[in-house]
């Protein structure tokens, strides 16, 4: 029996894509570096000290004096390291895939929760998704999108979604029936259940999805910076390949700040809120 | 006119459940159509007229269909057949916007866990119903706020439901039910989930509330004496029909079949029957006749002592026999040996109260109403005859 030739089915799907959808890809690209290019500088706007004292300030509203302190701390550090702008690159790449994770995820994920037809499809999706090995479609992404920080953003979303969707769909599933046939029973229309009762409910579940797909793009940003997207994954990366031991700590520690304070803050925020409520 | 009609109301569940229903007219059993069609019938062909102001109790065991027939009454869940009247208007008929219409103004519900809205506040609960027909906020919070102070959780309304006890929780519930000035409210198995002496009061306060309101209410219950305590009329149901409709004392006195007659058993019918219901025709006389007449009186009937009342019928007290002899040879006259302090109950009173009245007493026990008219009289046998199952008042004899 002779080989499928499955390789060459996905080559030619994809080079079909880049001839057929390229207005559409550009059109994307470009929107998504404006984002990215908003971010960097609005980050880059302030002097680091004035932005960390923002930063700070908003740790301490969020209420915990340890992370306060985390956070003044840390990125003092990696200021003084020399990685502010490569910091605050790779913070405007994340927060854009999040951010449009988010935008796509809860909206599918709340169909997903609706309709049991939607969930049959969606659900293997992301299986795929989130198990298929992110170099592989970074080259799909290249092609579409061409080098630079677009396609950084693409593979991340990809490889982020998948948490705010299943987390979306199950909060929304976990809402007692009793709540929902209570809502119904004072005559809800479908958007008053859902904003009124079901989301609201459903809110530390989503969060915790979102919590984790920020994580999962920062975990991204080495991985992006093969295909050109600038930031601190960047420097992570050339440090490695130039055996650079010192150095690649340096860039991985500034990574890791990043990501302790970004998934404290995030979780932080909810906490706050119910308080709060 | 009934407020709400249900004519021959079935809900099956399956894949074709239209052939059921044509199964049932044909004289399928429900356990033939689940074993041979795979369909399950969870209501079938119930009908029965609700009228307005009256508690109308559907009482069952668990799988008897009583919580399915409570969701087709607002729509919950769809009927498979009949029709559901709501002033005459065919609530399968309506669409979405009138059938959410009718949710928000006529029928509220009260849910047997509460489904209090665990992130609202007590308030913020009690308006929703306010809430999402867009009534602006502070009328919405003014009528919250009366809704409260009726289930007396006035002071509480910023707690979170969670903060607050079983029996208070579900006050909540009523709240938010009573909040929208529904006509119509459909309580499922609403005091079930608590404990039995706050569950006592709150279907006191529930009758009471009922009394003020002049609500109709559909109370769901696997309770029995829930049902005979609150219920102006019970309809009793078993594997989805409906076995009997009738008063508390109906199902009691005349069971419709054996499975009432074994449900009803054990029921302690001192809780259920009333003084009204024991109690004979009384003999009386009136003040302006003298002993001797009264005497010959007693002596003519078989019995020991008469009422006296005037002539608007009203009581003015008891003389024994004894006495009114005593009174003749002394030739005094009926209102020197008048018992004014004797015992007498409403005709609302129920008999295990009225124990410990007879017991105590010498002389038989006068009924009367509001107005201190007599109506009639109880012995001590009557009330053990009653308890005995002897069905019809009067035939019980006097033996005072």
């Amino acid at each position: 029996m002779p080989k499928i030739p499955l390789a060459s089915w996905v080559d030619s799907l994809v080079e079909w894509m880049g001839d057929v959808f390229s207005g559409f890809f550009d059109a994307i690209s470009l929107i998504i570096e404006k984002i990215v290019q908003l971010f960097t500088d609005l980050f880059m706007l302030p002097h680091p000290y004035l932005f960390i004292v923002i930063l700070a300030v908003i740790a301490y509203f969020l209420g915990r004096l340890p992370l306060t302190l985390f956070t003044a701390i840390g990125f003092l550090l990696i200021d003084n390291l020399g990685y502010w702008s490569q910091t605050m690159s790779t913070l405007s790449l994340v927060i854009t895939a999040a951010l449009i994770s988010v935008l796509l995820g809860v909206p599918l994920g709340i169909w997903a929760a609706y309709s049991r037809s939607a969930s049959r499809i969606i659900i293997p999706v992301l299986d795929f998704m989130q198990t298929m090995p992110a170099f592989v479609y970074l080259l799909p992404a290249v092609t579409f999108f061409s080098l630079g920080v677009v396609p950084g953003v693409i593979a991340s979303v990809i490889f982020a979604i998948p948490p705010t969707i299943r987390l979306t769909r199950l909060g929304i599933m976990q809402v007692s029936g009793e709540l929902t046939e209570a809502a119904d029973a004072f005559g809800s229309t479908s958007g008053q259940k859902l904003f009124k009762v079901q989301l609201p409910l459903a809110m530390p579940t989503l969060m915790a999805g979102i919590n984790q797909t920020i994580m999962l793009s920062l975990s991204m940003v080495v991985i992006a910076s093969m295909i050109g997207a600038q930031g601190i994954g960047a420097e992570v990366y050339r440090a490695v390949t130039q055996l650079q031991i010192g150095k690649g700590f340096e860039a991985g520690l500034a990574v890791v700040i990043l990501a302790i304070v970004l998934d404290r803050f995030t979780q932080n925020i909810f906490k706050s809120k119910k308080r709060g409520a | 006119m009934a407020i709400l009609q249900v004519n021959k109301v079935s809900k099956l569940f399956g894949t074709n459940p239209e052939q059921g229903i044509q199964l049932l007219e044909q004289g399928w059993g429900k356990t033939r159509i689940a074993k041979e069609k795979n369909i399950t019938v969870g209501v079938n062909r119930v009908s029965f007229d609700i009228h307005e102001g009256e508690i109308f109790v559907i009482m069952g065991l668990s799988g008897s269909g009583k919580s399915t027939l409570v969701r087709l009454l607002n729509r919950l869940i769809e009927p498979t057949s009949g029709e559901i009247l709501i002033h005459g208007k065919d609530l399968r008929k309506m669409n979405k916007e009138q059938l959410r219409e009718v949710r928000r103004k006529k029928i509220s519900m009260v849910f047997q866990k509460f489904a209090l809205f665990p992130h609202r506040s007590v308030v913020e609960n009690v308006e929703y119903g306010l809430e999402i027909q867009k009534v602006d906020k502070s009328k919405r919070r003014e009528a919250a706020m009366k809704s409260l102070e009726l289930v007396g959780l006035k002071g509480w309304e910023e707690k979170m439901p969670d903060q607050l006890s079983g029996g208070m929780q579900q006050r909540v519930g009523l709240a938010r039910a009573l909040a929208n000035d529904p006509e119509i409210l459909l309580m499922d198995e609403a005091f079930s989930a608590l404990d039995p002496l706050i569950r006592r009061d709150m279907q006191d306060e529930l009758i009471e509330l009922q009394d003020k309101m002049k609500k109709t209410i559909v109370f769901i219950t696997h309770d029995l004496d829930e049902a005979l305590r609150i219920g102006d009329r019970i309809a009793l149901m078993k594997d989805g029909s409906i076995v009997q409709i009738g008063t508390p004392e109906e199902i009691l006195t005349q069971p419709a079949n054996d499975y009432v007659e074994r449900f009803v058993e054990d029921v302690d019918l001192s809780k259920v029957l009333t003084a009204s219901r024991v109690m004979r025709r009384p003999e009386t006389i009136t003040m302006d006749r003298g002993p001797r007449v009264a005497l010959e009186l007693m002596r003519e009937r078989g019995i020991s002592n008469l009422f006296v009342i005037d002539r608007s019928k009203k009581l003015l007290g008891v003389i024994t026999a004894e006495d009114a002899s005593d009174a003749m040879k002394n030739n005094r006259k009926l209102e020197d040996i008048l018992i004014t302090d004797g015992p007498s109950v409403g005709p609302d009173t129920l008999l295990n109260e009225l124990f410990e009245i007879t017991s105590m007493s010498k002389v038989p026990l006068a009924v009367v109403d509001d107005n201190g008219r007599l109506m009639g009289v109880i012995v001590r046998g009557a009330v053990l005859g009653a308890l005995a199952g002897e069905s019809k008042s009067g035939e019980v004899t006097q033996d005072a």
